[in-house]
């Protein structure tokens, strides 16, 4: 009788670690085609897009005007062509002028709000406000900082669509980010160093200078160009200071004040126009603004190989 | 061994130089710039928003179930049809988003090993590093083709489009955070699961995922923020017919292409559509505000202090 009812007991929690391991079999499974899902997604994207700009990327197209002619971006019609084949160029320099004068903003506020955060302020309210705050800003959607550059930076004080307004917003855009990357690269200069050099006499501001940022500027590039890296790409906050959908020339670089293209605006102009070829133009600039991003993404992880003395 | 450390620091010798004296205001003056920042954008929301609100009552834009600012006419302005399009985004996305980053963080913290952990958490992460404007495209000429393909009657835009590619777009962001929280549970309590008999089954589930509860909370809160905010895959996909509906198949405008509307339509200053702008602006900041908060107050709140 006792003997039955003990194998009866080991048949059923058998029976129920046998249940858990294939419940354990499903689970992996289910956890692998999710992880799977994410990956296929990026495949299928990539390899949408150039399938999509294939055939439509020539070299005409980085180095021409747009076109409202779609007939303008295929190869084989060049040679008829009266006005020229159509292209990206006017954006293409927009972008990377664009990209060049946000640096220099981004460059000073963000160093040298993290300095204040990490070298000078103290542990009081005031420091952890700061820090609260630029920790919610950085979740703010991006097209309320178009807003606010729309209202301050074109309106109030009357830079116009300009592309000093649109390069002061994309600075407050991704100051947030670059502030908390800079934090992190000052953070990792050994204490030791910066004791070496009270120690051998210099001041707060001779230390900072000539023994940490040396320290920690290989960090904080990373931090500045992959942050720039994104802000190439945002179009909501350039949409609405007011960036030009179509340019046909490069902007002046002598004058800020001009109106520019920009990258993202002018595939987003070319991905509205109701002609199906549109796509494959949209598509071919899409490419071009991918691979100024890689190439962006490729400086900032060999800044990080070549200086990384822990690696 | 916990003593403050000591301050070595001297504000200047000799003489200094004034930038030796002034550099820590020259830097607080930059940190500063953020609060301003913030300041700015609520005086720029409320002040806009209140222009709107001097000409439309609040509880017409609050309850109205028409949204048409432009109509000649008769003009109406119920901000619903817009919340709508954003909700049906946002939660179409999340339904995507959450399981499949959740099951993808349990995988690279608890079965992937080293290696695999490695190339697949960055390769994620590209695509939250690919501008929102591609995610658009993709919609247009990759995902909504398949919709048609199974149900040929979808137009160009629809909702179901929108919220699946803003579900991808924010994938990294549910798997990346909480496989970071999950990779903090310390082993020692994995070890104890096991020491009773657990599987790993049990032990992901049971342990890990409880122990990392308020980082992965703060990873749905922060993705679902984004979702709410985000803008141009929105725009191109789902397109731009503010209405209230329940078909995921039909034309909806969210907040945020609403906005990029009357941006690349050159809104005069003044007209009721530019004032509209800072409205529903001010409505978004107000939303995605309140999910930062709330994300940041469930991970301090619910954190597990290990060690």
């Amino acid at each position: 009788m006792s003997t039955e009812t003990g194998t009866d007991v080991l048949d059923a929690s058998e029976k129920s670690i046998r249940r858990m391991r294939r419940f354990g079999r499903i689970f992996l499974g289910l956890c692998l085609v999710a992880t799977s899902i994410g990956i296929i997604a990026l495949v299928a994207l990539v390899a949408d897009v150039v399938n999509e700009a294939w055939g439509w990327l020539t070299w005409e197209f980085l180095t021409h005007p747009p076109s409202f002619q779609v007939e303008n971006y295929v190869p084989e019609n060049y040679d008829d062509l009266a006005t020229g084949p159509g292209g990206i160029y006017p954006a293409l320099i927009g972008s990377i002028y664009l990209i060049a004068l946000t640096a220099v903003f981004t460059l000073v506020l963000g160093v040298g709000a993290a300095i204040y955060l990490e070298e000078y302020a103290r542990e009081s309210y005031l420091t952890r406000f700061i820090e609260a705050n630029i920790a919610n800003l950085a979740g703010v959607p991006s097209i309320v900082y178009g807003l606010l550059g729309l209202a301050v930076f074109v309106r109030a004080m009357g830079a116009g669509a300009s592309l000093i307004a649109a390069a002061l917003t994309l600075t407050l855009l991704i100051l947030p980010i670059v502030i908390v990357q800079t934090q992190e690269a000052l953070r990792a200069v050994p204490d030791s160093m910066r004791k070496a050099s009270y120690g051998a006499g210099a001041t707060k501001w001779q230390t900072i200078r000539n023994v940490v940022l040396p320290e920690a500027i290989p960090g904080i590039m990373t931090g500045i160009i992959l942050s720039l890296s994104r802000a190439i790409g945002e179009t909501a906050p350039i949409i609405m200071v007011g960036a030009a959908t179509t340019m046909f020339g490069p902007p002046d670089l002598t004058d800020p004040t001009g109106s520019f293209a920009a990258m993202p605006m002018q595939i987003f102009a070319w991905a509205m126009e109701p002609h199906a070829g549109f796509q494959h133009v949209a598509a071919a600039g899409i490419i071009v603004l991918l691979s100024v991003l890689l190439a962006m993404n490729a400086t900032a992880i060999y800044i990080r190989n070549r200086y990384d003395r822990r690696a | 061994m916990s003593t403050e450390p000591i301050d070595l620091s001297r504000e200047s010798n000799d003489v200094g130089g004034l930038l030796d004296r002034g550099a820590k205001w020259i830097f607080f003056a930059c940190a500063l710039v953020t609060v301003l920042t913030t300041l700015a954008i609520i005086v720029v929301l409320v002040e806009g928003a209140a222009d709107f609100f001097s000409q439309v009552s609040v509880l017409e834009y609050l309850t109205g179930t028409e949204w048409a600012p432009r109509a000649s006419d008769d003009p109406s302005f119920g901000v619903l049809p817009l919340v709508w399009g954003t909700l049906v985004i946002t939660v179409g996305s999340a339904l995507i988003a959450i399981p499949v980053g959740t099951l993808t963080a349990i995988y690279l913290s608890e079965y992937a090993d080293d290696r695999v952990r490695r190339t697949v958490k960055p390769t994620l992460e590209v695509l939250a590093g690919i501008p929102t404007i591609v995610y658009g495209f993709f919609a247009l000429s990759f995902i909504t083709p398949i919709i048609q393909y199974f149900y040929p009657e979808v137009g160009t835009f629809n909702a179901l489009s929108g919220a699946i590619v803003v579900g991808i777009m924010i994938i990294p962001m549910v798997s990346s955070i909480s496989e970071d929280a999950m990779s903090s549970v310390p082993d020692s309590l994995r070890n104890a699961a096991y020491g009773l008999g657990a599987t790993k089954f049990e032990v992901s589930t049971q342990v890990v995922l409880p122990a990392s509860l308020s980082g992965i909370l703060a990873a749905y809160i922060l993705a679902i923020s984004r979702a709410i905010g985000e803008t141009m895959a929105v725009t191109l996909a789902v397109g731009m017919l503010p209405q209230i509906t329940t078909s995921p198949f039909a034309e909806m405008q969210t907040m945020t292409a609403y906005m990029v509307e009357i941006g690349t339509g050159d809104a005069s200053v003044g007209s009721i559509g530019y004032m509209s702008l800072f409205a529903i602006g001010l409505t978004l900041f107000v939303m995605t505000f309140l999910m930062n908060v709330g994300s940041m107050w469930v991970r301090s709140r619910y954190r597990e202090e290990y060690e």
